[in-house]
């Protein structure tokens, strides 16, 4: 069918000019297929988004433990929170996914930037490297976790390939309980109710390998947004700083760079809600890790929900997680989609 | 966007950087490359492995003769499971498609006060910690006798598609001309006639761009299948995959195997269908 044809008969009521009916009817008539189409997915979208929310945080200050709901409030209110976030587990939790966060968006953007540095200017073969690099993108978490286990497992792997360069005790990557740089016995005195944190403040060396496989997966997506902007970047402003003198390091320095802040804005905040809700990478990985070396937010939802039937707990945590997100989701919301311009 | 691309190819000199000869660059894509590909090399090779090389401490070999012995036996255990996948994301992805592609239209083309804070509460949606709904979920699932079932968790795709989906074809419908659906109106068309007769001839590349991207969430989920279908039978492959690779008795190559039958069909769609893939992705931010 031809894309412009006029219909072949046109409901007559729609022809007339709107301003013949009454202001009311005819906002009705106007928006009756727009209304007809949202409200469904709007009334979907409420309940299983914002209603089930709504819930969960009322199980999150209830009694429910165990198979029989039980949504009596706790005394005080807050006391699942109190209780979870005193215990040693889920300090470490969020000690992991901040550490995690930390590492996983500066090596991400730094693969992809320098990725997209080196594709952009490829002299031959810029689709077939774009390619292999986005790959690992399309996998699912579970095999990109399945398959870096392995690697990253000691007496396999990594480890394999150190031994014939000579080095026979290699690192022990994600089985490593160590946490380096601890700095929590130097916050002690300076903290008011240092006493509270119970666990090592550094880096825990087993997600450290958990931080490369991600950024294995994710560096091509950080390389395709950085090279959608590249290429959407004029000739003209090469030109003009080849004109003013400036060398390759000073024009990426001085207007490559600057040219890719908005992109490196959207993909930190992208890639930083998708590090805050990790979960399948991390337990197909490494699951809890020793010592709760690896164990983040969103396997400790899981397991206390469906393993330990502890459903306020899990609730509780639950509810964290979703007001880290927001806290960097809603303000991204606002600014990219109500204040956009047409 | 993605036509002005098309049309204007740039005429580029490759910038070479200070202190490096011509090459450089393209030693370094060579050596990035290889060193991306190091798990795919895994995969494959464990895949066509014999028996005798089939443990984890040969996982750097090539096979000493090509064997398929490893993916048959990931294939025994795993067909209901890819099965069950497939059955998931067909339906899910086209139904979710469908309704992305009317929601997309009245947000991008029928303008009403109020449309992007709706907009913006729908998008929320995509970017929430499943976990914070998942209680509520299998209770909701429970009470209506679709818990544990794959048109259970069809529906939880559908219905946590809605925001993606609708972004793809709200970006999409934007960047047809406005001018189209004033004409059609001035022809007497209604917004039904001019979403079927109008857009809707004109949407396939975005029903492509938002299938694959559909297709590849839902194949890739984990934790809608691990929590929603407690019954291993009925399990999607990439939890069955995990529960496989958690099986000590099963053999190392088995489980890469296996991992490679869970990441087959994506791969192939990207493969096969990459230029798709890579503007859904541009279009699965927001901007």
């Amino acid at each position: 069918m031809p894309v412009l044809t006029r219909p072949a008969a046109p409901a007559p009521h729609m022809t007339k000019p709107p301003a013949k009916t009454s202001a009311g009817s005819s906002r009705w008539r106007k928006h009756r297929f727009s209304i007809a189409v949202l409200t469904p997915s709007l009334i979907m979208i409420g309940i299983f988004v914002y209603g089930f929310i709504g819930y969960s945080v009322r199980v999150s200050v209830s009694k429910w433990q165990g198979l029989n709901p039980d949504l009596s409030p706790r005394d005080p209110l807050y006391q699942t929170y109190d209780d979870m976030f005193h215990t040693p587990r889920f300090q470490a939790d969020l000690r992991n996914v901040t550490v995690f966060t930390l590492l996983f968006l500066t090596l991400a953007v730094v693969v992809g930037l320098v990725l997209a540095l080196l594709v952009h200017n490829a002299l031959a073969g810029r689709t077939f490297f774009r390619g292999v690099f986005l790959f690992p993108y399309a996998l699912s978490f579970i095999v990109t976790g399945v398959v870096w286990r392995w690697i990253f497992t000691p007496s396999t792997g990594a480890n394999l390939i150190l031994q014939g360069l000579g080095v026979d005790h290699g690192p022990k990557w994600i089985t490593d309980p160590a946490v380096a740089g601890d700095v929590s016995s130097a916050l002690e005195p300076i903290l008011p109710g240092g006493h509270f944190i119970q666990v090592e403040l550094g880096v825990p060396l087993a997600l450290i390998p958990v931080v490369i496989a991600a950024s294995w997966q994710l560096g091509g997506f950080v390389m395709a947004n950085y090279l959608a902007a590249l290429t959407a970047m004029p000739e003209e402003l090469r030109e003009a700083a080849s004109l003013d003198g400036a060398g390759t390091l000073r024009y990426h320095w001085h207007i490559v760079l600057p040219w890719l802040r908005p992109v490196t804005a959207v993909v930190l905040i992208l890639l930083g809600h998708i590090s805050l809700k990790s979960f399948d990478l991390v337990y197909a990985m490494v699951g809890q890790g020793p010592g709760f070396a690896t164990d983040v937010p969103g396997i400790f939802v899981f397991e206390q929900t469906f393993r330990a039937l502890r459903y306020n707990t899990g609730a509780a945590a639950s509810v964290v997680m979703f007001l880290l997100v927001a806290a960097v989701m809603v303000p991204y919301l606002y600014r990219s989609v109500i204040r956009e311009k047409n | 966007m993605s036509t002005a691309r098309i049309s204007a190819p740039p005429r580029r000199r490759p910038v070479r950087y200070p202190g490096t000869g011509p090459l450089a660059g393209a030693v370094a894509l060579v050596l990035l490359a290889a060193l991306f590909l190091v798990p795919v090399y895994v995969l494959m090779m464990a895949a066509l492995k014999p028996p005798v090389q089939a443990d984890a401490v040969h996982m750097w070999e090539l096979p000493e003769s090509i064997d398929f012995s490893g993916v048959e036996q990931a294939w025994e255990k795993l067909s209901p499971n890819v099965r069950n996948s497939l059955l998931m994301v067909l339906p899910a992805t086209i139904v979710s498609s469908l309704v992305g592609a009317l929601n997309g239209f009245v947000l991008a083309k029928l303008p009403f006060r109020g449309a992007k804070v709706l907009f913006a509460a729908m998008l929320l949606g995509m970017f929430i910690p499943y976990q914070v709904i998942l209680v509520p979920l299998v209770r909701f699932l429970q009470s209506v006798d679709l818990y544990g079932t794959l048109p259970g968790l069809i529906l939880v795709h559908i219905i946590y598609g809605i925001p993606i989906t609708t972004l793809i074809f709200r970006n999409y419908f934007n960047q047809l001309p406005h001018e189209m659906v004033e004409a059609a109106r001035v022809d007497g068309c209604s917004n039904a006639a001019i979403f079927l007769r109008v857009m809707l001839p004109l949407s396939l590349p975005g029903f492509v761009v938002c299938a694959i991207f559909q297709f590849t969430n839902i194949w890739n989920d984990f934790l809608f299948g691990i929590t929603v279908v407690p019954d291993p039978t009925q399990q999607p492959v990439t939890v069955a995959l995990n529960n496989l690779a958690g099986n000590f008795s099963v053999q190392w190559n088995t489980v890469m195997a296996g991992a490679l039958l869970a990441a087959l069909p994506t791969a192939l769609v990207y493969i096969l269908l990459g230029r798709f893939f890579v503007r859904g992705l541009t279009a699965g931010s927001v901007k």
